[in-house]
């Protein structure tokens, strides 16, 4: 678990990168993503990398769930009176909840996009702001950027809130799991954990909302 | 029945252990897988040997009344354990610890015995210390020692507060390892109801299991009681609730003798009485007098302030407190035995000089250690010319490195912080010298039946010196009775397995079954504890620091009385076939007050003064113990007749060759 | 103090329990937790019911019996307590106390607030021991130094008293912190070199026999233990564990 669970922050670290390009306005953001776009599905690197990355969220899920399984069935009567937010953080409690909704959000995310990318009929940019492309590309770009325009998508504002608050869960999820995932691989040390806890919070909270401003940028700049 | 043979091997005292060893027969490992052994108790005295006769190869079943064999009381113990290691190099030595302990012990123990413990002390330590027990060590990763009480050498190995706790630890792995390997079978939440005789040979007991209430027979070659002490006898002790002494007392009413019952150790330091609910009461280690001092004040009006709480004691002027442990004996100070501790307390809270609301309290006091340690901290740590602040803060972090947990339990008890303020303590049943007798092999004069650890007599005369129950505990279970089992087994190589299917277990099956039906049955309205209760008072009244003739002979008729009422008006609730904890306890209160008259009769009968036992009669001038060695030096083992205060009396003359007897000094 | 008690009754193992409401007064601040228990039992036989079976033994926080879930907490609302030690000055004139047993399938209710905790000997069977004869024959104990530190944290560690409590408070029942504890003390001396490997191999493969649950780091049983048996030691033994299951053949 911890070593899939830091693998996909690594990830996520990556994918933020990719995605805060959309803030760059115009046919220059448009060329640049769609470029980085291409190269995210053709790349054998970042292949490997992708499949290491389908892996651990399937692992990890697996794993996850068939753990908390095992955890419910330890405790076969509940307590009548329990006060367990005297020793834990609710987050640390609600994992497999989290990471649930995670797993309900990449399902429905990857249809939205990686589905679109791979299997589905996608507009193609022809040109650039420099003229015409030597080779035409996927325009995943306006892709992203349709779906969270209330013009072109009735739901759009939806969309925006259900991303933001997917955020808001993987947040939670890595309030815990940051840390977590170090103790789980035996790096607990008087000096050095109360650093690993201090970056796991700022990175739970830097990563997702850096995440979740993307689609409410998109939606309020194109909405208004 | 036999008559007592303590089967002292013949030599010099130096060499007889090991011209024992030389001697004795041994059963051949082949054998060994033939016979079967009951250990009845799993605290150090238990479970060492349980681990040691089955790594010898022997079948062992071992049995605790906890729910798992690591939490006999043994676990309870704080301050540490002796060894004559000599590691300080300040002239111990294994005739040194021979000598304090045959002093200690007010001279009313056996040289061989004792001397035996001292050789073998230091084979403890390595035991432990290779099994993976982590003692205190200082920086340069060497065992560290501190100072125990009545003795002038630091041979005390410990690990902070909870030595007991690691050292029954590492004997609960050893025992755990012997369980998986399948040679010890584990018999947990499991109560000795009786030992079982066939042709006077122990061949057995009779177990209740607890959880179900389920009445079982265990057939054996050889039973070793390791079942502790009988401290409980007086309801409030620093004894765990379940510490009782029914499976002794079980094995005198089967003939085996009870030596020496009215020896109990009343303990210098534990926490004072704090109401009429209290269910038992917790010592503070001895260790604590390494760097505590004892006082009161010298003058009745600071007494009643302090009482009244209108002043702290804290504040108290150095020259208004009595340190009387250092006026009355200079050269051991606080460091003087258990019974000289304690009866210096009584003797002052008697005097009206008692600092708490009961009058039953002395205090014990840090403050200069503290000081003392801060200022040695402060240098170590070059601080020039600290404050009065910063040396009490360093010095508290000594104090708590090495006490840390004693000073936490005292403060969850009474709500009081001791680096602040000193502590109140007073005298409290804590140790029970008396057990069943037994000879050098540790047998009983019930062939095949042994007993260890405290729940036998032999090496601490009328007052055991600190830290030396657990290393009698080990050394009985490591070294001792592993080899001198071989001397009786070895005629039993050919027996077979021991069958249960015969009239003698069934006997005691349904001895054991009619009286539980008994308890059960009796239409009573009064809960157990307030017999118990009721026995303890009696008990410390008049059975306890100070005894005198009177006070016995009537204490013999309360008890009675009491027992009478008892078997009449208890009330013990449930069924016999389902876990149920006041059946338990109703057997052990029970046995308590049978056993509760024998100390009587024994106190009654031992005229002089000596150790634990201070009959008021007999002291002198000064208020010390007078013995009379023409007339009591010896060991009185008492034979059950049906009736404790008529127990016929069996004496073990003792023999001192090797020390010469002299009032206990310890000015 | 006049207090309220809703404790969990069950007359046995296989039978279904339930809560239960009783009533005890003049209850002094200074008595200790298992001391307003025995009034109560004091009370129940006296009216001719069945009193509370509860485990204890030492009464001072040592032995590891007591263990009782009181207001939703193990052993307790005090940090470094065990319910032996915890006293009725933390509760007020008035209070309702529930008291349930440790819950956890692999510490089954024996009767009311008595667990069966044998699965924890089970555990400590499976290698929580050094393999050395009990001969005596060995090394002079000062032949094996120990550097301060390490001997420290090993006493730590093995100041465990394994009573539960840990379990009982993990959301997922799991036996880490008991199990880390024993693992790390042998892991820090040389005493336990030689068979860490198989040691944590072995005590983590019992641990998930008995049915514990797994450990998600929610940190709840370092807060509750009353020992302070730090997440330091399950750190540890995950790293013994990933060490003993990369080298081990
Ligand atoms: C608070 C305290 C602190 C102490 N501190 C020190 C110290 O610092 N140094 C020192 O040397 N000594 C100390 N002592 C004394 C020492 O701890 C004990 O004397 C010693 O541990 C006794 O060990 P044991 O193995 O004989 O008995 P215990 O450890 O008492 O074990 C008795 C065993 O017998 C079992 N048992 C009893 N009756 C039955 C029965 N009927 N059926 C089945 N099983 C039964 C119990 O389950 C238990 O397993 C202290 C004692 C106390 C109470
Ligand atoms: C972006 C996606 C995700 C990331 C970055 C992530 C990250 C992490 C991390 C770092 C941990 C701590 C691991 C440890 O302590 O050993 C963790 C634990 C956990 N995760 Fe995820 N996770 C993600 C998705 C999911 C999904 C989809 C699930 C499936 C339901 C899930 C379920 C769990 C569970 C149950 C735990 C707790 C178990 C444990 O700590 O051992 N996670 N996660
Ligand atoms: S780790 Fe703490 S809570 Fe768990 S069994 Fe040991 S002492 Fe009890
Ligand atoms: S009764 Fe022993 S720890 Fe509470």
């Amino acid at each position: 678990m911890g070593a899939t669970g830091l693998f996909l922050c690594l990830f996520l670290v990556g994918h933020l990168a990719g995605n805060l390009q959309l803030f760059i306005g115009g046919a220059e953001g448009q060329l640049q993503f769609n470029e980085y776009a291409k190269f995210m599905t053709t790349n054998p690197a970042v292949k490997i990398l992708s499949y290491l990355t389908y892996f651990s969220i399937l692992f990890h899920t697996v794993d996850g769930i068939l753990l908390a399984v095992e955890n419910r069935k330890a405790r076969p009567v509940k307590y009548a009176y329990n006060k367990p937010s005297a020793n834990s953080s609710w987050a640390s409690r609600n994992m497999a909840v989290l990471g649930t909704l995670v797993l309900a959000f990449i399902v429905v995310h990857m249809s939205n996009f990686w589905a679109q990318m791979h299997w589905g009929e996608i507009p193609v940019q022809i040109s650039g702001p420099d003229g015409t492309l030597d080779e035409p590309l996927k325009d995943l770009h306006t892709v992203v950027l349709g779906f969270f325009n209330p013009a072109e998508n009735s739901l759009a504002l939806a969309a925006a809130l259900l991303y933001a608050f997917a955020m808001v869960a993987i947040a939670f999820h890595l309030w815990h799991g940051f840390q977590s995932a170090w103790q789980s691989l035996g790096v607990n040390h008087p000096r050095y954990t109360p650093l690993i806890k201090g970056a796991g919070k700022a990175f739970s909270v830097v990563i997702p909302a850096l995440f979740a401003i993307i689609p409410l940028y998109l939606y309020f700049t194109q909405a208004a | 029945m036999a008559t007592l043979n303590s089967r002292i091997p013949e030599g010099s005292l130096g060499e007889k252990w090991t011209n024992h060893k030389n001697s004795i027969r041994l059963v051949n490992p082949a054998n060994k897988r033939n016979i079967d052994i009951i250990i009845v108790g799993t605290g150090l005295a238990g479970s060492s040997a349980a681990a040691s006769f089955a790594e010898m190869g022997y079948n062992v079943k071992a049995f605790c009344f906890q729910d798992s064999p690591r939490r006999a009381h043994s676990i309870a113990a704080q301050g540490g354990i002796n060894a004559a290691k000599n590691y300080q190099n300040d002239g111990d030595s294994t005739y040194r610890l021979f000598y304090d302990t045959i002093k200690g012990g007010d001279y009313r123990s056996r040289e061989a015995n004792v001397y035996r413990l001292a050789e073998v002390s230091a084979n403890i330590i390595d035991q432990c210390v290779a099994q993976g027990v982590p003692f205190a060590r200082d920086y340069g990763g060497l065992l560290d020692n501190r100072s125990f009480g009545g003795v002038l050498v630091s041979r005390t190995f410990y690990a902070k507060g909870q030595t007991g706790q690691q050292l029954l630890l590492g004997a609960y792995s050893a025992l755990s390892r012997q369980i998986s390997k399948g040679k010890v079978q584990m018999y947990n939440r499991h109560e000795m109801m009786d030992v079982v005789l066939v042709d006077g040979q122990c061949r057995g007991i009779i177990a209740r299991n607890l959880v179900t209430g389920e009445i079982e027979r265990h057939g054996a070659h050889a039973v070793v009681l390791a079942s502790g002490g009988y401290g409980n006898v007086f309801y409030l002790s620093t004894n765990a609730m379940g510490s009782n002494g029914s499976a002794a007392w079980k094995a005198h009413r089967k003939g085996a003798y009870f030596a020496n019952p009215c020896f109990t150790q009343i303990h210098p330091t534990c926490i004072p009485v704090s109401g009429d609910y209290q269910s038992k009461l917790t010592l503070m280690s001895e260790s604590l007098r390494n760097d505590g001092r004892i006082w009161v004040p010298k003058k009745k009006e600071h007494v009643e302030a302090i009482r009244n709480g209108s002043m702290r004691p804290e504040n108290l002027a150095e020259e208004d407190r009595d340190y009387y442990l250092e006026r009355r004996y200079p050269s051991f100070g606080n460091l003087v035995p258990r019974d000289v501790a304690s009866r210096a307390a009584k003797e002052r809270c008697d005097e009206g000089f008692g600092v708490n609301k009961t009058g039953e309290a002395v205090f014990l006091d840090f403050s200069s250690a503290i000081m003392r340690y801060g200022k040695t901290e402060a240098n170590v740590q070059g601080v020039k010319n600290p404050s009065e602040a910063q040396m009490q803060k360093m010095g508290e972090d000594v104090v708590r490195a090495k006490y840390g947990n004693l000073f936490e339990m005292y403060e969850k008890i009474t709500d009081d912080n001791p680096y602040q303020t000193p502590m109140k303590i007073y005298p409290a049943v804590h140790y029970t010298m008396g057990g069943l007798w037994v000879d050098y092999n540790l047998m009983t004069n019930v062939p095949g039946l042994y007993a260890t650890g405290e729940s036998n007599f032999s090496d601490h005369g009328a007052n055991r010196l600190g830290a030396s129950a657990l290393m009698q505990g080990l050394a009985d279970g490591y070294f001792v009775i592993p080899y001198t089992v071989g001397e009786y087994l070895a005629d039993d190589i050919r027996t077979g397995p021991i069958n249960t299917n015969t009239p003698e277990f069934e006997v005691a099956e349904k001895e054991v079954k009619d009286r539980i039906k008994g308890f059960l049955n009796s239409n009573g309205k009064t809960p157990v504890d307030e017999f118990h209760r009721r026995l303890g008072r009696i008990m410390w009244d008049k059975c306890g620091m100070a005894r005198n003739e009177q006070g016995l002979k009537s204490a013999i008729s309360e008890i009675q009385a009491l027992r009478e009422e008892f078997y009449r008006d208890v009330k013990v609730p449930g069924r016999a076939e389902e876990f149920n904890p006041e059946l338990e306890k109703a057997g052990r209160v029970a046995d308590f007050m049978e056993l509760g008259e024998l100390m009587c009769r024994d106190a009654l009968e031992r005229n002089e003064s000596c150790g634990g036992h201070f009959r008021e009669e007999y002291q002198t001038e000064e208020g010390e113990a007078l013995r009379d060695d023409e007339n009591y030096a010896y060991v009185a083992a008492w034979e059950y007749t049906g009736m404790p205060a008529e127990a016929k009396l069996h004496k073990e003359e003792l023999v001192f060759e090797n020390v010469e007897l002299k009032q206990r000094s310890y000015k | 103090m006049n207090l309220t008690l809703k404790i969990w009754r069950q007359a046995g193992p296989s039978v279904i329990g339930k809560m239960e409401t009783y009533k005890v007064s003049d209850i002094s601040p200074d008595m200790s937790f298992l001391e307003m228990m025995d009034v109560l039992n004091d009370q129940l036989i006296r009216d001719g019911k069945d009193p509370v079976a509860f485990d204890h033994d030492c009464r001072e926080g040592i032995c590891g019996m007591c263990s009782m879930y009181i207001n939703g907490q193990a052993h307790g609302p005090n940090r470094g307590t065990t319910t032996c030690q915890l006293h009725m000055r933390s509760f007020k004139d008035g209070d309702t106390i529930y008291i349930e047993p440790w819950r956890a399938a692999a510490f089954p209710v024996i009767k009311d607030l008595s667990v069966d905790r044998s699965s924890f000997d089970r555990i400590i069977q499976a290698g929580g021991y050094v393999s050395v004869n009990t001969s005596g024959n060995t090394q002079d104990a000062n032949a094996i130094p120990v550097p301060k530190e390490n001997a420290d944290k090993a006493f730590d560690a093995a100041t465990c008293i394994g009573c539960g409590a840990c379990v009982a408070t993990c959301t997922n029942s799991s036996a880490m912190l008991f199990v880390s504890a024993k693992v790390s003390q042998l892991a820090l001396l040389p005493q336990g070199d030689p068979e860490r490997e198989l040691r944590v191999l072995r005590m983590v493969e019992q641990m998930d026999k008995e049915g514990f649950g797994n450990c998600s780091n929610t940190g709840a049983c370092e807060v509750e233990c009353p020992k302070g048996i730090s997440l330091e030691n399950i750190a540890r033994m995950n790293r013994e564990y990933l060490r003993a299951s990369v080298t081990s053949e």
